[in-house]
């Protein structure tokens, strides 16, 4: 990324996207209950990975242009201001999170909605980056309905930001048969592609500032072993903001805000095949290689 | 009106498959509603699209024709959808899952409070029952996918808002001409009635497009490696075996993941969907998102230490045993047998 010339350095206001989700990557034999649900609690959450892509892109550009400011703006249980914290030991500086029983069982549309509210609330920002799309719906609707509800440009499949120049911004956006440049004028969100470079290590200094981050609820659940660190040191308390907290209407939060409605969920079961079972001795194989080639599948 | 739509994404002038397969699993979803079939085209030079399309058995064609509509950006098309939408009420509107539909559906069903479903392996009509309101639906858009990584198989519905959208990726649906002679209606449009300046706040400075190389969807023979082949090594076997067979070769998304492959070559709910005639799966455990992608496949042979691995159960044949022994075995007696 080329800076920009200092004497007409700029900085910028970030919002990273962020989204914690269950490992589907490496779903155990547990993964699944009898009665064919999901089993949560066998998943380890994690950070949604192309955010962690989101991420980089977001602490290149505080590189480059020095005096930016990244907040992570999440939605989702107690736990996952977790995603914050892990935010903040990359570098990020400060994070929201949206938590509240109504905001569950969102689709995606009722999860724009209730980003685009707490965008407003922060208000002040130059551009929005989030993942691509996240692991366990693989959707990648909810950058694009963020930015229809902000009324702004949006940007998806970006791999590099190019740069930004006189609050215009540019970027390579790779797509299924090709490269594409494009340009556009802050403010406006762009989502970034798993191709996109891996998020940098946790820095050692952040870990040691934020380790006793945490939220409200956070501390009511474990009683801090250093409850007077809160008030010295506002940085440490995480926000968490409710429906009411970010002007939501309730009724287009959650499920009940939702238009689309799960009518079933199946859990997976193959018609079994007859099948030949063979091993992998020498004449097994052969003698499967001569039927195919017998038959004409191959050859 | 209510009638069933279909963006139709072009390319060079072109309409390109994925909407030819949406046309043609459009056409007999609007005979099962009883409504007609309606596509749009939006873009530059579109003469040619209705000679393309109603074929597909097309009744109405939208055409918004204008130079600042070619390549494709977010907001002027999206601005022209809804729209569209808003005067013709559609039922139900489809578009492909590629980039642009990816970019372009979310838009426009946020700017029309409309439900979306993504990446839908099939699509189905019928009715639903809410049980909260006691209130039954009929002849709603079953839009059925792998959720939750491919664990499970979810069907959604859309009960009020309309239209009902769905994204299919491309090769999920198969293209078919409906009627050579087939005649639809053109409808030309102001397109500035439609898009305002503003809109156009993103610009295109540079395009590098390149047909793919690696084209593994009409492929006839696919050998294809998961995350049990391991290394980089080992998935130059099947290199090796697909070159010799005239094979083609794939990937699940766990070996994409990890590096062992480029995404060019996935199979499966989030990659290219084939029908080969033989598909030798290397390693792979069997994930739905996967199966979903390569289950019509006429013949399939898996390669798998774990004799419990979920795909044995619709392969045709069951190799017990490790990518790296039994591959070199095939290559070997492949070579011996057709000398």
């Amino acid at each position: 990324m080329q800076p920009q010339n200092k004497l007409n350095s700029m900085s910028l206001k970030i919002i990273v996207l962020a989204k914690q989700v269950p490992d589907t990557r490496n779903v155990g034999k547990d993964a699944m209950k009898e009665d064919g649900t999901v089993n949560r609690a066998a998943l380890p959450a994690i950070f949604n990975p192309e955010d962690l892509n989101a991420l980089e892109q977001a602490l290149r550009l505080k590189d480059a242009y020095p005096g930016t400011t990244i907040t992570l703006l999440t939605m989702g249980p107690a736990r996952a201001a977790e995603i914050i914290r892990e935010g903040l030991y990359h570098g990020a500086d400060g994070g929201f999170l949206l938590t509240d029983r109504a905001f569950a069982g969102a689709d995606t549309l009722a999860t724009s909605y209730a980003i685009s509210m707490a965008i407003r609330k922060i208000g002040d920002f130059d551009l929005i980056i989030g993942g691509r799309q996240a692991i366990d719906g693989d959707t990648a609707q909810v950058g694009p309905q963020v930015a229809e509800k902000l009324k702004m440009p949006q940007i998806t499949y970006v791999e590099e930001i190019l740069g930004v120049k006189e609050g215009t911004i540019t970027v390579k956006r790779r797509l299924e048969h090709g490269v594409e440049t494009v340009e556009g004028k802050l403010p406006l969100l762009i989502t970034i592609n798993g191709t996109a470079p891996e998020c940098r290590p946790r820095n050692a200094r952040c870990i040691q500032k934020y380790k006793y981050a945490s939220t409200p609820t956070e501390r009511k659940t474990v009683e801090p072993a250093f409850p007077e660190l809160y008030e010295n040191r506002p940085y440490l308390n995480l926000t968490e903001w409710s429906v009411a907290d970010v002007n939501a209407d309730p009724k287009l939060c959650g499920l009940s805000g939702s238009p689309t409605k799960v009518k079933a969920v199946e859990s997976v079961v193959f018609q079994a095949k007859e099948c030949r079972t063979l091993s992998d001795s020498d004449s097994d194989v052969e003698s499967l290689v001569k039927e195919l080639l017998g038959n004409k599948i191959i050859g | 009106m209510n009638n069933l739509i279909v963006y139709c994404e072009i390319d060079d002038g072109t309409v390109v498959d994925v909407s030819l397969e949406l046309l043609t699993k459009g056409r007999t979803l609007a005979n099962t509603l009883g409504c007609k079939l309606e596509a749009v085209a939006i873009g530059s030079k579109l003469d040619k699209i209705g000679g393309q399309v109603f074929p597909y058995g097309v009744d109405v064609l939208h055409l918004f024709d204008d130079k600042r509509l070619y390549p494709y950006t977010s907001q002027p098309h999206a601005a022209i959808l809804v729209k569209l939408f808003k005067e013709e009420k559609p039922q139900v509107a489809l578009m492909g899952a590629s980039c642009i539909g990816r970019d372009l559906g979310p838009r426009v069903s946020s700017a029309a409070g409309s439900g979306l479903t993504a990446d839908c392996t099939q699509l189905e009509i019928g009715d639903h029952t809410e049980a909260k309101e006691g209130k039954t639906y009929h002849n709603l858009l079953y839009q059925i996918r792998p959720a939750f990584g491919g664990n499970i198989i979810a069907t959604i519905v859309n009960p009020v808002c309309r239209p009902q959208m769905a994204t299919v990726r491309e090769g999920v649906m198969k293209k078919a001409i409906y009627d050579e002679n087939y005649k639809g209606e053109v409808v030309k449009h102001d397109v500035s009635k439609y898009v305002s300046d503003t809109d156009f706040a993103i610009t295109v400075i540079d395009r590098q497009m390149t047909k793919s190389k690696i084209n593994i969807k009409s492929a006839p023979i696919i050998v294809s490696g998961g995350y049990g082949v391991g290394t980089k090594e080992n998935f130059k076997l099947l290199f090796d075996l697909a070159n010799l067979l005239g094979a083609q070769v794939g990937a699940s998304r766990a070996a994409v993941d990890a590096g062992l492959c480029e995404h060019e070559r996935q199979v499966g709910q989030t990659g290219v969907t084939v029908h080969p005639k033989l598909y030798i799966a290397c390693g792979i455990s069997g994930q739905i998102q996967h199966i979903a992608g390569m289950q019509d496949s006429s013949i399939i042979i898996s390669i798998n230490s774990d004799p419990n691995a979920p795909i044995n159960s619709i392969a045709d044949y069951v190799i017990t045993g490790k990518v790296e022994d039994v591959i070199p075995k095939m290559i070997k007696y492949y070579k011996k047998n057709t000398k």
